[in-house]
């Protein structure tokens, strides 16, 4: 039996395809992110990427005049700069599909291929969330916890441990 | 001429006869006037809003004078329709213990000798929940270590909670929002609550609470982070103080990875139920029946 290939209802596959646009839209409007985390000075992209000056490199290489501090640890080995940089608007991202997105709905994106942990983040399930339980919420950017370049969670320090009972000191009658 | 009633009278009666007792008191034990009246103070669910008020006040006076700052200590009642739930993502959990120190910093235990409400226990992945073999007291330079996990242990404010029933006085009990509260007034310190909560999320103030001035959070519930005397049991209220008020416990506001999850378990829309909804959700010592609100589940 075959299965029922999607050129074949292009236009409904088309109409869905704006329907859940919409919804994703109108979900994303409650949603309170705060800014990304750029480096200090590093926005606007375009500063320097004018696509004059500095003419777009599609060569895949270690990156030594700038940006040298970046690690790209995230997914295969294959992965590159502009999977996610828009090559002609580097103040963009692009989603899969070619669509330029900003920076502050980059969610978007990382949804893209982690799209369990997008709905539960929109759910308020992954990631932490401030404000009120009845009310108002913050949420927080991917990016504010996972550097997008190596998007491991990184170890912490812990906090001190409680004391140990064999540490407890009696002072003076009191304990 | 107002004409009362035998039982009305009656109540007059007493009431001036404990007033003079405790004058008379007073005067004979030389105990100031608010160690009698702290004395003779009922039980707070029996305290009239007039009584409260008084309580409060003196309490107020009390702290001001141990720790030379004014706390304001709260009332608010429970909330209508809501029922607290807590849900901690155990996949999540990276043992930093900073729940722990924010819940130190928020409800005014201890310092010396240290009381936390919180302790994160250190497990073996291989061994998965194995209570006996658990660590409180790791301290390795990061965390999480390499086929460890961890699991932090508050009050999990139980509806069928084993505390409450064993208290011989009466001075524990369930909120209506589903909060385990402790009376430190009323407490006797028997310890026998401790002994019958299966979590181990009760303390004792064994010795006179020490508490830094400047470390003191001056916004205080009765039930909840009001400073306590020696001698009294306390536990996690999940931030009563907070909570009623809309805001997050300080322990979920703190969490770096997200792990803690907080809401009304009455609102179908919140995030506690989608993740009873649609996570795996584990509950600690579930066949002893304590039916806790607070829930462990794996996000991942």
């Amino acid at each position: 039996m075959s299965i029922p290939s999607l050129h074949r209802f292009p236009g409904r596959v088309l109409r869905w395809g704006w329907f859940l646009a919409a919804m994703a839209c109108l979900g994303a409007q409650d949603i309170q992110v705060p800014p990304p985390p750029f480096t200090e000075g590093i926005f606007p992209c375009t500063a320097c990427h004018d696509g004059t000056n500095l003419k777009v490199n599609r060569q895949r290489r270690e990156l030594k005049d700038m940006h040298s501090d970046i690690v790209l640890k995230h997914g295969p080995e294959s992965r590159w700069c502009l999977d996610c940089h828009d090559p002609l608007n580097r103040d963009r991202l692009h989603l899969a599909s070619g669509e330029l997105i900003p920076f502050t709905v980059s969610y978007e994106l990382c949804g893209q291929c982690h799209g369990e942990k997008l709905r539960d983040w929109r759910a308020g399930v992954h990631g932490k969330r401030t404000g009120s339980w009845n009310g108002q919420k913050q949420y927080l950017l991917c990016v504010n916890c996972h550097n997008p370049h190596s998007p491991h969670f990184q170890a912490l320090k812990p906090m001190p441990p409680p004391v140990t009972p064999g540490s407890i000191q009696r002072k003076g009658g009191a304990l | 001429m107002k004409n009362d009633g035998p039982l009305k009278s009656r109540r007059r009666f007493l009431g001036a006869a404990a007033a003079a007792t405790a004058g008379a008191l007073a005067t004979l034990t030389g105990c100031g006037k608010n160690e009698v009246e702290a004395f003779l103070q009922h039980n707070f669910r029996e305290l009239s809003k007039e009584d409260l008020k008084q309580v409060i006040a003196r309490l107020e006076q009390d702290a001001k004078r141990k720790y030379g700052k004014h706390i304001t200590i709260g009332n608010e009642p429970a909330l209508q329709g809501v029922i607290f739930g807590y849900a901690l993502d155990l996949s999540r959990c990276i043992g930093c213990r900073r729940c722990a120190k924010a819940c130190v910093k928020e409800n005014n235990p201890s310092r010396d000798p240290q009381i936390e409400w919180i302790r994160v226990l250190q497990m073996n992945k291989d061994e998965g929940v194995d209570i006996a073999h658990a660590d409180p007291y790791y301290n390795p330079e990061t965390v999480p270590q390499e086929g460890r996990f961890y699991m932090p242990v508050q009050c999990h404010q139980c509806r069928n909670a084993p505390c409450t029933k064993v208290c011989p006085v009466g001075a524990t009990w369930m909120e209506r929002d589903g909060m385990v509260v402790v009376d430190y007034n009323w407490c006797i310190g028997c310890r026998y609550c401790m002994a019958a909560c299966p979590y181990g999320a009760r303390r004792f103030n064994w010795g006179e609470p020490a508490i830094p001035a400047e470390e003191i959070n001056p916004v205080t519930h009765y039930l909840g982070n009001r400073p306590r005397p020696k001698g009294v049991v306390e536990k996690c209220t999940f931030c009563i103080q907070r909570v009623r008020k809309g805001r997050y416990p300080a322990c979920v506001e703190i969490c770096p990875t997200g792990s803690r999850k907080f809401g009304d378990l009455a609102d179908p829309k919140s995030e506690i139920r989608y993740i009873l909804e649609n996570k795996r959700v584990f509950i600690f010592k579930e066949e002893l029946n304590t039916k806790p609100k607070f829930f462990y589940f794996y996000g991942v």
